[in-house]
């Protein structure tokens, strides 16, 4: 088995890992992006809504052009991308087994040894539990999305979604796009957690939302999969008040609670962590320049703390910027000039109700990292 | 039962993967080249794709993106295959999971 030595090693060929790749191979680093999905993109081909924000970050664009564009820039720049391609470990020594092209009877096992990696892993959605929540027919709310927006497929035909934040109402809006009959959407909070603008558009369409209100169970029909759902009101400690149930008819269940950082690989990095819990759980300290405690290991986007789109972007750039400069394809000084005007323009995009306690926790952390990281880890 | 999505305000649904057929548990489906092999069994009303190891409890399509192995199926010989990221190909033969290995009467 062949060893094959690169510049830059992304893994995740979202949003974050994309910008990365891009900005390092503009400074004529040699990248290649492994991700195990189908396409490139990550979930920017499934955000088919139009974006909030500034110009500078694509405000009224949808995410799928956003996607079209990057992959056009990521080409032009020479960046190469292995599809379907599952990272599947880090060793000491640097070295990473990527088992590419799984779909083939004949997939081999790589052995890359990169000289800095950036993890751009993205996140996963969470569940909730209530009784049967694992039958078919009930699904985190970005895969209902998927099945819509990307494969064209309908999940099924009658939803109830939970959760009332910017992904339940967005992806309720969209599968009433597709075509599905949203029969409501479940609030446990006593009000709805996303913007007013992307309500409105739900309840304009009828769809009525149950505030105080929790699933309690998946009915089941003869083959297991979901045929309704039972709801619940909740009391002001989130407990189901017993007597208010009451069964509403659909085949689909979709729960949007937030997501998590997909931390596997930054874990098997070695790489220094904290909980933080408005990030989504478990996240990798790392400092300005994106850089872990791990010498050579850069992250960027939901993989340090669940955002969205546009920071993960604007992460990437750094992460990408911040592996070329230890390469020495660019002066400290540039690659910090470059950073620093990066970093003022997330500040801008992380305003706000919702921006400001991110953008605060953000650099909490990075001085955290600065605190508790005196000396870095080896990698390559 | 078909749940293609034929109409759409924003997005162009066209298929643009050739109309091949793969078969299911024994019954042939219609599905397009390239798409999830999951894309094309839910196209098709199949919402099951395993059942678990100890108490063989029926899954399917939750986390669609390749994380969380729910829709694992065998295909063409292979155990744990994710199918909302594997890709059609023409003649695929393809059977519902129970543990580890393909449904004895879906075989059959």
């Amino acid at each position: 088995m062949s060893v094959k030595m690169i510049d830059v090693l992304v893994i995740g060929a979202g949003p974050a890992g994309l910008a990365a790749a891009i900005e390092a191979a503009k400074l004529s680093a040699s990248v290649i992006i492994a991700d195990l999905n189908m396409k490139p993109g990550g979930q920017l081909f499934k955000q088919i809504h139009k974006f909030f924000g500034s110009s500078a970050h694509h405000s009224g664009s949808r995410g799928i052009d956003i996607g079209r564009m990057l992959l056009n820039e990521a080409e032009e720049a020479g960046v190469e991308i292995w599809l379907k391609s599952t990272v599947t470990g880090i060793f000491p020594g640097g070295k990473v087994s990527i088992e590419r092209e799984y779909d083939d009877r004949d997939a081999e096992l790589v052995t890359l040894h990169p000289k800095e990696v950036v993890i751009a892993t993205g996140a996963s959605e969470n569940a909730i539990r209530f009784k049967n929540w694992t039958a078919p027919g009930v699904m985190g709310a970005g895969a209902a999305q998927t099945m819509v927006n990307v494969n064209h497929v309908r999940p099924g035909n009658k939803v109830v979604m939970l959760g009332s934040g910017n992904v339940g109402l967005i992806v309720s809006y969209q599968l009433m796009q597709a075509g599905c009959d949203v029969k409501a959407l479940v609030e446990a909070a006593p009000k709805i957690g996303g913007y007013a603008v992307h309500a409105a558009k739900i309840r304009r369409a009828g769809v009525p939302i149950l505030l105080r209100h929790t699933i309690i169970e998946a009915k089941t029909g003869q083959d297991g999969s979901v045929c309704g759902c039972v709801t619940a009101e909740v009391n002001e400690h989130f407990a189901p008040i017993p007597g208010t149930e009451e069964t509403i008819d659909c085949d689909v269940i979709t729960i949007a609670a937030g997501l998590k950082p997909t931390m596997d690989l930054i874990k098997l990095a070695g790489c220094e962590l904290t909980y933080d819990a408005l990030f989504g759980g478990y996240v990798p300290l790392h400092s300005e320049k994106m850089e872990t405690s791990v010498r050579g290991i850069f992250v960027a986007g939901d993989s340090t703390g669940v955002e969205e789109a546009n920071t993960a972007l604007d992460e990437g750039r750094i992460a990408g910027i911040s592996a070329a400069e230890g390469l020495g394809l660019i002066s400290e000084t540039e690659a910090a000039d470059r950073r620093t005007e990066i970093w003022r323009r997330l500040d801008s995009l992380r305003m706000g109700p919702f921006g400001e306690r991110r953008r605060t926790e953000k650099n909490h952390l990075i001085e955290l990292y600065h605190e508790s990281v005196k000396e870095q880890k080896a990698f390559a | 039962m078909d749940n293609r999505i034929c109409e759409h305000v924003v997005l162009n649904v066209a298929p643009t993967g050739r109309s091949v057929t793969i078969t299911v548990d024994g019954r042939q489906i219609e599905a397009y080249e390239g798409e999830p092999i999951l894309a094309a069994l839910l196209a098709s009303g199949i919402r099951i794709n395993r059942y678990t190891v100890k108490r063989h409890e029926p899954r399917g399509l939750f986390c669609g993106i390749g994380q969380c192995s729910d829709c694992s199926m065998v295909v063409d010989g292979k155990a744990n295959v994710r199918t909302c990221i594997t890709p059609v190909k023409e003649g695929m033969v393809i059977f519902t999971q129970d543990g580890l290995s393909e449904k004895k009467e879906a075989a059959s």
